[in-house]
């Protein structure tokens, strides 16, 4: 009665692959959702028809891609029940509480009004407008406290408590499950990222139009809000990092150390390793590029804290896998109902280990009576493979950097009002689109893949978490998902270029480049026709 | 302030049955309105009627979906867990089928080719069609008990096929929530257009009103001669921790009609769901639409308060190992998280229903085929 280790391998590159697809659109509708705001705010305050129709329209490529993020984020919400089914009966008590608070204080607030949002225009008041997609942007990102809240506790299992009559973790704390600190981190490091996508998508396109010497008006004012916001947001990113998080809690300790590919303890503060070869099997990284005292800077903002390093971390593991093993011995007496009385106490003191005794299961049913190499085995499993979370994580850093100086240039280009001539700039923009989109995946990646062997941090193995399938099922929905996205994708990717390129012209104001007759094209000249209908069209 | 584990168990049953409601009177009727898209209009422009008078809500709507399964996770994880992996196969396909709606929704307007148009369309009734039935089908099954049991761990293991759940009296019960979306995508389109499709909108609710008439009586009938439900011979305290296989069930005939004879008043639950029928067709056909629009919502009320009462307290009963079954008092979460939930729900429930409101009320108007024309390039 236990799923095969081929069902548990695919219900991990199900859900993995489900979620990253999902977080294509997500970032894109954090920052969309704000840079709408903004630009809102100024039509209301300026009047200008130019900052309605800039609303319109990105407001137009917004929902081509905010569709995509309702359509794979209801996979979310099912899978964890359809293919996690262990995972939702064990941890169901805590984690289901923060995504039903999720539907019901963000995601109901960000889909009723962004039906108003398309289709109110010409039925509320200017103010009730800006209000309307206030509430749209301020419900997508409560949306993404809630989620990352249900996803710090399972990097950080705070607030709560096992209970071996129910066989289950119950909540003992609320308010620390919110306040946890891991999950306060996560969420500033993630929405700004997010906003980060959205910036850049406006700077790109606008680049775009501005290269094309098309629509003006309407793109350096699109550009400049999107650089000043995109400015802002990719420092909150590199400044609020999210390495500040991984003090926290055993498993973000150890993805610390898996990340710097840290095998032994340092003396404090220890030295950042830029670039090396981790090697798993003999436990050290061949050729290391390292700069001293910067990383026991970065990670425990201190110059006296040690970094503990993976050889010690795998040591304390051990430790706590043989107390598991007492843990899982009493933990089967409890269930059978034939534990005494001083079986039940010791179990409450052991059972902080259960999840390491758990390590066990993969290897053995009996886990109080593993062998020796069942132990060895279990120790090694019990931390991520390093090079993966090594240069995932050093392409990440890198990508965020190169955004920095596109942002700063950007920014400081629009400001001395050149920005037009800068047509290195520009390209690097329009090109540079996907690298948010490049960086929060492969941030995704560092944060789950670097929680592993745990679906919750020290609590519940992956490998416990799994629904009992078969491998027929889990071929069937790969099949389906494989199927449905990839057609999703090339649609969604052919509204965007084709919106994308027509610009403002698809709102069929009249207004924009490819609504003009021809005979004015003609005029051309260093600052051309056609930006100035937008210009002088003030109410 | 604390209120009694036992009384939170039982509100969070209401709870779930009150979004499950909230679920199917909002997201319901635009289901249905897919499901009539086809035939409910005949050429581009009629069709963009019928999405236009959906579009800026149905996204709203199906967070009540999303909410009611949120909120099972939370009040009743072993459920949520339990169902969900169960029913794998029905469950990936009505999620595929949902995948329709948003992009179908936002994109099909967006490129005039017909072609393309045509296959959204068509995805639009799949999106509708696929989760009005499926829900029905599994609500069928529940009554029917599902094959799954516990090992000691209590990691649910379903043992039965997909194809198990496509049995005859399943099958009728889709019949029912097919046939009651529709009726109420019906009777809310006929309070938002005109002309023909108003008219073709009239004889939809009395025929989707009439099939439900007939298959909810006929499942009623099923029941009633001799239908294997289960009963609860004894039970830890309803106020003691959760645990599933504590308890000793039996599988009796007629099980089911017990909480009717125990508690005659719950009677009004499937009589409502009749006269609420009856209202729709005859309020529809009087071209009162605000009546009729509450009249289909007080059948569904009253067909999915049949379900709750006939099963009560079970909420997902084992066929295959009786004790296994979970009830409102054995599937629950804790009294904190019950506690947490409760209060998370009183105060944004409220608040949300109110905004709602506010939402309909600010686009409330009839969609006509001007409209459609002169902002062609705004609507759906």
């Amino acid at each position: 009665m236990f799923p095969t280790e081929e069902v548990i391998e695919l219900s991990r590159w199900q859900f993995a692959s489900t979620a990253l697809y999902h977080f294509l659109f997500v970032p894109l509708t954090l920052g969309m959702t704000w840079i709408l705001v903004i630009m809102e705010s100024l039509y209301v305050m300026t009047n200008k028809q130019v900052y309605k129709d800039m609303v319109k329209f990105w407001g137009k490529l917004f929902g081509i891609n905010f569709a995509l993020g309702v359509t794979t984020g209801l996979t979310m919400e099912f899978e964890f029940g359809t293919n996690w089914a262990y995972y939702s009966h064990y941890v169901g008590d805590v984690f289901g509480a923060p995504l039903a608070i999720e539907g019901l204080m963000a995601f109901f607030l960000e889909s009723t009004f962004v039906g108003l949002f398309f289709f109110g225009w010409d039925k509320l008041s200017k103010k009730q407008h800006l209000m309307v997609t206030f509430l749209m942007a301020l419900g997508t990102n409560l949306s993404a406290l809630w989620i990352l809240i249900a996803n710090g506790w399972m990097q950080n299992p705070v607030g709560s408590d096992f209970n071996p009559m129910t066989m289950r973790m119950e909540m003992q704390s609320f308010a620390d499950v919110i306040l946890n600190p891991v999950a306060q981190v996560k969420f500033i490091h993630t929405v700004a990222a997010g906003y980060v996508a959205g910036s850049m998508f406006v700077l790109g396109i606008s680049a775009y139009y501005i290269l094309k010497g098309r629509d003006l008006g309407f793109a350096r004012r699109s550009f400049a809000i999107a650089a000043g916001f995109g400015l802002a947001s990719i420092l909150s990113v590199i400044v609020l990092g999210d390495e500040s998080g991984y003090e926290v809690g055993d498993v973000q300790k150890t993805k610390l150390a898996a990340i710097e590919a840290e095998w032994e303890t340092e003396k404090a503060p220890a030295a950042f390793t830029v670039i090396g070869f981790p090697d798993q099997e003999a436990e050290e990284t061949h050729a290391a590029i390292k700069i001293p005292y910067a990383m026991g800077i970065i990670a425990t903002r201190s110059f006296d804290e040690e970094v503990p390093g993976l050889k010690d971390l795998l040591e304390n593991h051990e430790r706590r896998i043989r107390r598991g093993m007492i843990a899982a011995g009493y933990l089967d007496k409890i269930r059978a109902g034939t534990a005494t009385e001083f079986e039940k106490e010791s179990f409450e003191n052991a059972k902080e280990d259960l999840g390491y005794g758990f390590l066990l299961r993969r290897y053995t049913d009996d886990i109080p009576n593993a062998t020796e190499e069942m132990i060895q085995k279990a120790t090694k499993d019990s931390i991520p493979q390093v090079a993966p979370l090594f240069w995932t994580f050093r392409i990440m850093v890198a990508v965020g950097f190169t955004l920095l100086f596109i942002f700063a240039a950007s920014f400081y280009y629009t400001a001395k009002r050149v920005v037009h001539k800068k047509r290195w700039l520009l390209k690097l923009a329009l090109y540079g689109i996907p690298l948010p989109w490049v960086a929060i995946e492969l941030g995704w990646f560092v944060a789950e893949f670097g929680r592993q062997p745990w679906a919750i941090g020290e609590v519940l193995p992956t490998y416990m978490a799994a629904s009992n399938l078969t491998v027929g099922q889990l071929w069937f929905s790969m099949a389906g998902f494989l199927g449905f996205y990839t057609l999703l994708l090339v649609i969604e990717m052919y509204l965007m270029f084709k919106f994308g390129r027509q610009g403002p012209s698809s709102l069929h104001t009249g207004r924009y480049h490819f609504e003009q007759g021809s005979d004015d094209s003609s005029a051309g000249g260093g600052e051309p026709v056609l930006a100035r209908p937008v210009e002088s069209d003030r109410i | 302030m604390i209120i009694d584990y036992e009384i939170l168990k039982l509100i969070w049953w209401l709870f779930v049955g009150v979004l499950l409601i909230g679920f199917a009177i909002t997201d319901g009727f635009d289901m249905g309105a897919g499901v009539l898209l086809p035939w409910g209009g005949k050429n581009d422009e009629e069709r963009r009627v019928i999405i236009n008078a959906v579009a800026p809500h149905w996204d709203g709507n199906q967070v009540w979906f999303i909410t009611a399964g949120g909120a099972i996770f939370a009040a009743w994880p072993a459920t949520y867990a339990a169902a969900f992996s169960g029913f794998y196969v029905a469950m990936l396909l009505v999620l595929f089928a949902l995948f329709f709606r948003p992009v179908g929704f936002d994109y099909r307007s967006k490129i005039e080719d017909p072609r393309w148009r045509n296959m959204w369309d068509w995805g639009l009734f799949i999106g509708g069609f696929v989760p009005a039935l499926v829900f029905g089908v599994a609500f069928g099954n529940l009554l029917q008990g599902v094959p799954f049991q516990y090992d000691e761990y209590l990691r649910p293991w379903y043992t039965g096929s997909f194809f198990e759940l496509l049995n005859p009296f399943a099958l009728l019960t889709g019949v029912v929530s097919l046939s009651m979306l529709t009726m109420h995508g019906a009777v809310y389109l006929h309070t938002r257009t005109t002309g023909v499709i108003k008219e073709r909108m009239k004889k939809a609710t009395t025929f989707f009103g009439g099939l439900l008439v007939v298959s909810f009586a006929a499942a009623g009938l099923w029941i009633f001669a001799g239908f294997d439900g289960f009963h609860i011979v004894s039970m830890p305290a309803t106020d003691s921790l959760p645990n599933p296989t504590a308890k000793t069930v039996e599988i009796v005939s007629g099980a089911w009609l017990q909480n009717y004879q125990s508690y005659p008043l719950t009677i009004v639950a499937p009589v409502l769901a009749f006269i609420g029928v009856a209202g729709a067709i005859f309020f529809t056909i009087r071209d009162r639409g605000g009546l009729a629009f509450i009249s289909s919502s007080l059948s569904i009320v009253g067909v999915i308060m049949t379900a709750g009462v006939s099963m009560f307290p079970f909420v997902m009963p084992s066929s295959t190992h009786p004790s296994h079954s979970l009830t409102l008092w054995d599937a629950s979460s804790s009294h904190l998280t019950l506690t947490v939930m409760f209060w998370a729900t009183v105060i944004f429930l409220p608040i949300v229903i109110g905004y709602t409101l506010w939402c309909y009320r600010s686009l409330w108007a009839k969609v006509t085929i001007e409209d459609i024309k002169a902002k062609s390039h705004e609507l759906y």
